[in-house]
C-alpha cells in the first residue's frame, strides 16, 4: 500500500501545471501531497519491520522495479482527464473501504495510518465521484471520454483484490484485511456511482496480474527512471 | 483581454476559528456549489488557514461604484461623535 501511494502521487504530480483549471490543478496535486505522505508513513514502517535499517528514502529511490509492489493500475500513464479521473474513482474507492477496515487493525501503527489517511481519501473519492457524475451526465463528449475511460482501466480492477497466502495469515492474525468483503463492497459502489452517472458497468472479463509478483507493465519503470533519477546519480545527496 | 473560459467564478469567505467573523479569502472558478466549495478547499485551506468556507456566486454580490465615493464615504469623516470614544470600555469586551 506504500507503493501505491508513492506510484499514484508520483502520477498525480504530473497534473501540476497540466489541469484543465488552476482549482483541478491544485486539488489533484493536493491528493498527490496526501499520497506522499501516506508513501512515507507505510515505507517508514515497513522498513522498521523488515529490521535492516532501511528507510523510507531507501525503500523508495533504492529499490528496482521488480521489488515494487504497487497495483498496475497506479502506474498506468494518465491518460487524459477523463482517465485520470476514472482511476482516481476505481482507486480511491477502493482505498476506503481498505483503510476503513485497517483501522480496526491489530497492529496499532498500522490501524493509526489508517486512522489519518481515511480522512484524505474520503475527500479523494468524494472528488473523484462528483466528476465522474459531471462527466457522465454531462455532455456527449465527456460521456463518451469517461466511458472510454472505465471501459479500459476495468482489467485492471480486479487486481485490487487478489490476496496470497502472506495475505491470508495476517488476516487470521486481524492484521490484514478481508479482501473479498471489500471487493463486494467496492463492485456494489462503483456499480452505484456508474449507473447515477448514466454508465455502463463493463461486462467482467479478463483480468491483469502481477503486480504482488513485482511484475509490471512497462510504464513503472519510466516512472522509477525519472524519480529515483537523483539518488541513483549522486548517491546519498541531500539539501 | 481573452475572456474567461474557466467557468463562473464564486467569492471565498473563510473563518479562521469558530465565532471568529468570516473574511473575504479570495475567488475560485466552478460550475456548482459542490464544486465551488471544494475547490475553495484546495485552494485556500491546504496550510490549515479555515474551520468553515462559504461560497457566494460572484453575481450575486452588488458593490459600491467607486465614482460615488464622494457621496457614500465622504460625510462621515468629520463626525467623530459617531465614535464610540468618550467611554469607557468594560473590561471583558475585548472583541469589541
Amino acid at each position: 500500500m506504500g507503493d501505491d501511494a508513492l506510484i499514484q502521487s508520483y502520477r498525480l504530480s504530473e497534473w501540476c501545471s497540466n489541469a484543465p483549471i488552476l482549482e483541478e490543478d491544485l486539488a489533484l496535486t493536493n491528493f498527490a501531497l496526501d499520497m506522499t505522505g501516506r508513501a512515507q508513513a507505510m515505507l517508514s514502517y515497513a522498513g522498521q519491520v523488515e529490521g535492516k535499517g532501511r528507510t523510507d528514502d531507501d525503500l523508495a529511490y533504492k529499490r528496482k522495479e521488480r521489488d515494487f509492489y504497487n497495483h498496475l493500475i497506479m502506474e498506468l500513464p494518465n491518460g487524459d482527464f477523463a482517465y485520470t479521473i476514472a482511476r482516481l474513482f476505481f482507486t480511491s474507492t477502493f482505498e476506503f473501504f481498505f483503510f476503513n477496515q485497517l483501522q480496526n487493525s491489530a497492529d496499532t501503527t498500522l490501524a493509526a495510518i489508517a486512522a489519518k489517511t481515511i480522512k484524505e481519501v474520503r475527500y479523494h473519492n468524494a472528488h473523484a465521484i462528483d466528476w465522474v457524475l459531471r462527466l457522465g451526465d454531462g455532455t456527449e463528449e465527456s460521456h463518451n471520454k469517461i466511458q472510454k475511460a472505465v471501459n479500459e482501466l476495468w482489467m485492471f480492477t480486479g487486481e485490487l483484490f487478489e490476496t496470497e497466502e502472506v495475505d491470508a495469515l495476517l488476516r487470521d492474525q486481524n492484521i490484514a484485511v478481508d479482501m473479498p468483503v471489500i471487493a463486494d463492497k467496492w463492485k456494489e459502489h462503483v456499480a452505484q456511482v456508474l449507473s447515477e452517472a448514466t454508465l455502463t458497468i463493463p461486462e467482467s472479463g479478463y483480468m491483469q496480474s502481477g503486480s504482488n509478483k513485482g511484475i509490471h507493465t512497462e510504464h513503472l519503470g519510466h516512472i522509477l527512471t525519472e524519480m529515483q533519477y537523483l539518488q541513483r546519480a549522486y548517491p546519498e545527496a541531500t539539501w | 483581454m481573452a475572456t474567461d473560459s474557466q467557468l463562473a467564478t464564486w467569492e471565498v469567505f473563510m473563518q479562521s476559528k469558530p465565532g471568529a467573523n468570516y473574511i473575504h479569502a479570495g475567488s475560485v472558478h466552478a460550475a456548482d456549489k459542490q464544486m465551488a466549495l471544494q475547490n475553495a478547499r484546495d485552494t485556500y485551506t491546504r496550510r490549515g488557514e479555515g474551520t468553515s468556507i462559504w461560497v457566494v456566486p460572484t453575481d450575486a454580490i452588488t458593490a459600491s461604484n467607486p465614482d460615488d465615493n464622494d457621496m457614500f464615504f465622504d460625510p462621515a469623516n468629520d463626525k467623530v461623535y459617531r465614535h464610540p470614544t468618550f467611554y469607557v470600555m468594560p473590561e471583558g469586551a475585548k472583541a469589541i
